[in-house]
């Protein structure tokens, strides 16, 4: 079997894999790059959130012979303002508890605030809803996404 | 933090059972003695004054957390005790895990053992980390005074700079010669009133780490030659492996080993894909024996037949069979096994040698780990080194009597090191055991399954004559250290035994049942049913005296004057009497959980599809000192969504002893489209500070099962309320 050629994180990425194994192992366990989490292994509670190709993907049940040729970010990589509006205002209001799913939160918070500039709380809840916390630092996501929101504009 | 589990009574019991005449002198901390403390500043260049501070030539100060940080702010809310009486500068703060000792870093609140729970972070340290950190300052200050030639009464403190006239020096430069004065015995404390970090909004020491993903939890932890397993368990709770065909496991391109442990047979990989397609084509045949066959129905139906009949005695004042001719009310509740959930599945890394075990995990039990690890390794405690790691969540799960995750972990390791498996050759290789979503729900220690029985008196002037209060549910201490054969186990009954209504005549009693089904102390333990039982119990008497739910509790609590201050800021800053739009209603409840006491306001709405949706909660808490206010806050807006979750949707049930849940789709969570508003007031309070992990849990299901009373007309008793009211 040939390698899968990807990038990730900006960089050339090859990897030799069953094409089966699903995008979030490669990265932790080849890779090396933990900042994505495993939740669920179910595209159920979105820790594992990365992006491919500009668009949030769950991970955990991406096959990675399925996006060959496609430019992988994960939290480790991703940069640019809107990125940095998001881990700002997460610090700034102090949005984690655990932390373990934040990396997933931040992936599809940047997501979001890349699509649309100004998301009503509405928009933000239909945007995270796929993103769980079990410790509930929703009230906080939400102000985060406006506070990054906010800064974005100036 | 939240996690929970020693209510005051269980931690009585545990000294209790280990003999705890010694605890009173284990308050404190041990002195390293000042040549030791000498030596270590000169191996590391740094100052270790006690076990609990380190300040580095750069001027770092580092506090050792013995506590897990799982999301609670353990990490910035003792480190803010220390840089307190240090006169810190928050910025030159840092915190580190512990390591895993007993005699340094044991859970005064426990007794001789470390570790995490009962919401006792906080309460237990408080002392400890303040003399800790006053201790540090006094010698930072004596080594200033020797090295100006002043005196010390001459001699600031502020913002991490000491200073004398002219003289100034941060505490790196005074660490080296601070290392050689002898320890001051008795430092004063600062009084409160001069607090400057202790109730101010300080930045969490866990964020920037926390949003780069570069926080290291035990699922990122890789050591040198370390194979993955995951393990294959009974699908019903008792059962034991009979027969395995591992033939088609080992086929699997990647699987390295298929050895049987006590709980299951274990596949081990070189990734965690290939240990799971492995664990896929795994034959096991299970001896069913002694398994539990019963369904949640059918284990409701058994309680509920235990409903009339007097069970064990917990509380008698006055004589409820005395008061004759009054209007009586029933009723009766459920409450289904809750699994934590916490969004890290379980984990930890082994490595096992000849003379030693090193293992990496969330760890929220040390001195029980280490026991029972070494126990299963064939070592001594002191053998097994722990390295805590942040906690992807908790909310309990991680700290159980039999260290389920950990003796797995080990078990595997010790199974890897028997000859007869490979010819030894995998002797010694790192195991990461990993548990998937799956073997989380369905693997059990859940929060028991409870069913109440309640009847009360009510007088024409609506006054409450008497109050019966009937409990039926497997304890959580039983067959544990914690057990005291004998008396009402305290976990079930916490919340119910005392509550802070006057009423002249009360019976509380309890049917203790067993089952193979595991269960755990669960984020606020016993509080999570019954102050659901009691607050919305309590509501349908007010509402059946035509009396306001608000005035009602004021009238029975006069005698509880710190819950009657929560409730009365919670409803004035919820502005109970204000009119809500149409198809909106509101509810209230307080409870006292982990010596600190929550009152929550909820208001709920119907929409015209008769959908319900929580709106609002507005809290109030009373936890004593709020050391890290904004911490507080995360924890009550945390507690809240955690408490709303479980009670609109979840439930672990079985049908003839098989979970039917197995991942988030079918034991369906709280997502942000379904959090409500928060808003968090503190009670100001010069007391120590008491639980802030647990307490915003227990009143946010009854306040929202009022809510929804008021509105809809309807009782819920019988949980998760998402089977009987549309959400």
């Amino acid at each position: 079997m040939p390698p899968i050629k990807l990038t990730l994180n900006g960089k050339p990425w090859s990897v030799d894999a069953d094409p089966d194994m699903p995008l979030l192992w490669a990265v932790r366990e080849i890779a090396g790059k933990t900042g994505s989490k495993f939740g669920c292994g179910a595209a159920q509670c979105g820790a594992c959130t990365m992006h491919v190709d500009g668009q949030p993907v769950r991970a955990c049940s991406t096959p990675i012979g399925s996006i060959a040729g496609s430019k992988v970010t994960t939290i480790e990589g991703i940069e640019g303002k809107v990125a940095k509006a998001v881990q700002d205002a997460w610090v700034k209001l102090d949005v984690v508890q655990c932390g373990y799913c934040q990396s997933g939160q931040i992936m599809s918070a940047v997501a979001l605030l890349t699509d649309n500039a100004k998301p009503t709380d509405q928009d933000i809840d239909s945007a995270m809803s796929g993103n769980l916390c079990r410790c509930s630092t929703y009230v906080r996501i939400r102000a985060a996404i406006h506070e990054a929101a906010k800064a974005l504009e100036i | 933090m939240p996690d929970g589990h020693m209510s005051d009574t269980s931690r009585r019991r545990f000294l209790q059972v280990t003999g705890g005449a010694g605890v009173g002198l284990m308050v404190g901390f041990t002195w390293t003695g000042t040549s030791r403390r000498a030596q270590a500043a000169a191996a590391t260049n740094a100052f270790v004054p006690n076990a609990f501070v380190k300040v580095a030539p750069d001027g770092t100060v580092t506090v050792l957390i013995k506590h897990l940080e799982m999301g609670q702010g353990v990490f910035t809310g003792l480190t803010a005790i220390v840089a307190e009486e240090m006169d810190a500068d928050w910025a030159q703060m840092r915190a580190e895990h512990a390591p895993a000792n007993a005699k340094l870093y044991n859970n005064t609140a426990f007794g001789p053992i470390q570790g995490t729970g009962g919401s006792t972070s906080t309460y237990n340290s408080w002392t400890q980390l303040r003399q800790a950190g006053a201790t540090a300052r006094a010698l930072l200050v004596a080594a200033a005074a020797q090295t100006w030639g002043v005196p010390a009464s001459d001699i600031t403190v502020s913002k991490g700079v000491v200073s004398s006239g002219t003289h100034k020096a941060g505490f790196g430069e005074l660490a080296a010669k601070a290392a050689t004065l002898p320890v001051p015995a008795d430092v004063p404390l600062k009084d409160p009133k001069n607090f400057t970090l202790v109730g101010t909004k300080l930045p969490r020491k866990d964020s920037a780490e926390k949003t780069t993903g570069k926080a290291i939890f035990a699922i990122d932890v890789v050591q040198p030659g370390m194979l993955v397993a995951v393990v294959q368990r009974p699908t019903r709770f008792g059962a034991k492996a009979q027969a395995i065909d591992a033939k088609a496991a080992k086929a699997v391109k990647g699987v390295v080993e298929v050895v049987e442990i006590p709980r299951g047979v274990a596949v081990l990989a070189t990734s965690y894909w290939a240990a799971h397609q492995g664990r896929e084509a795994l034959k096991v045949t299970w001896d069913e024996t002694n398994a539990e066959k019963r369904g949640t129905d059918a284990i409701i139906a058994d309680y509920k037949a235990l409903l009339p009949k007097p069970g064990q005695l917990v509380t008698k004042e006055g004589d409820v069979d005395a008061v004759k001719g009054a209007k009586t009310l029933k009723a009766e509740f459920t409450f289904p096994y809750l699994a934590h959930a916490p969004m890290e599945p379980l984990t930890c890394v082994v490595k096992l040698g000849k003379d030693g075990c090193e293992i990496w995990a969330g760890d929220q039990f040390q001195t029980i780990d280490q026991m029972n690890a070494a126990k299963t390794a064939g070592l001594k405690p002191e053998q097994v080194t722990i390295h805590t790691v942040y906690a992807g969540g908790s909310f309990g799960r991680r700290a159980n009597v039999e260290s389920d995750y950990i003796v797995e972990g080990v078990a595997i390791a010790k199974a890897l090191s028997d000859a007869k498996v490979q010819g030894g050759k995998l002797a010694g290789r790192p195991v990461k055991l990993i548990w998937s979503r799956e073997d989380d729900i369905r693997g059990g220690r859940y929060r028991p399954l409870y069913v109440h029985g309640m009847e009360a008196k009510l007088g024409a002037d609506g006054s409450v004559l008497a109050w019966q209060h009937r409990i039926v549910g497997q304890s959580i201490m039983a067959g544990s250290p914690f057990d005291q054969p004998g008396k009402p186990d305290a976990t079930s009954v916490e919340g119910a035994a005392e509550i802070p209504y006057t009423i002249p005549n009360r019976l509380v009693d309890l049917h203790t049942t067993t089952s193979p089904v595991p269960v755990l102390w669960w984020r606020s333990v016993g509080s999570t049913h019954t102050a659901f039982a009691v607050e919305t119990f309590l509501d349908e008497l007010a509402a059946e005296a035509k009396q306001d739910p608000v005035a009602f509790r004021r009238k029975l609590m006069e005698k509880h004057p710190r819950h009657l201050a929560v409730l009365n800021l919670a409803v004035e800053k919820a502005e109970w009497t204000k009119p809500l739009p149409k198809g909106w209603a509101r509810g209230v409840a307080v409870a006292e959980s982990f010596r600190s006491v929550v009152a929550h306001v909820a208001e709920v709405s119907q929409d015209d599809k008769g959908r319900i949706k929580v709106e609002r909660v507005v809290c109030a808490v009373d936890c004593g000192i709020a050391v890290t206010p904004d911490v507080v806050k995360a924890q009550m807006e945390g507690g809240i969504g955690y408490g709303l979750g479980a009670i609109m949707y979840g439930a672990i049930t079985m049908k003839d002893g098989v979970v039917d849940q197995s991942n988030f789709d079918t034991y369906r969570c709280l997502r942000i489209d379904e959090m409500p508003k928060v808003e968090v007031h503190i009670v100001p309070s010069a007391n120590p500070p008491t639980g802030v992990g647990e307490p915003g849990v227990p009143p946010l299901g009854p306040a929202v099962a009022n809510a929804i009373a008021a509105l809809t007309g309807k009782r819920i008793r019988d949980l998760p309320f998402a089977g009987s009211v549309s959400v």
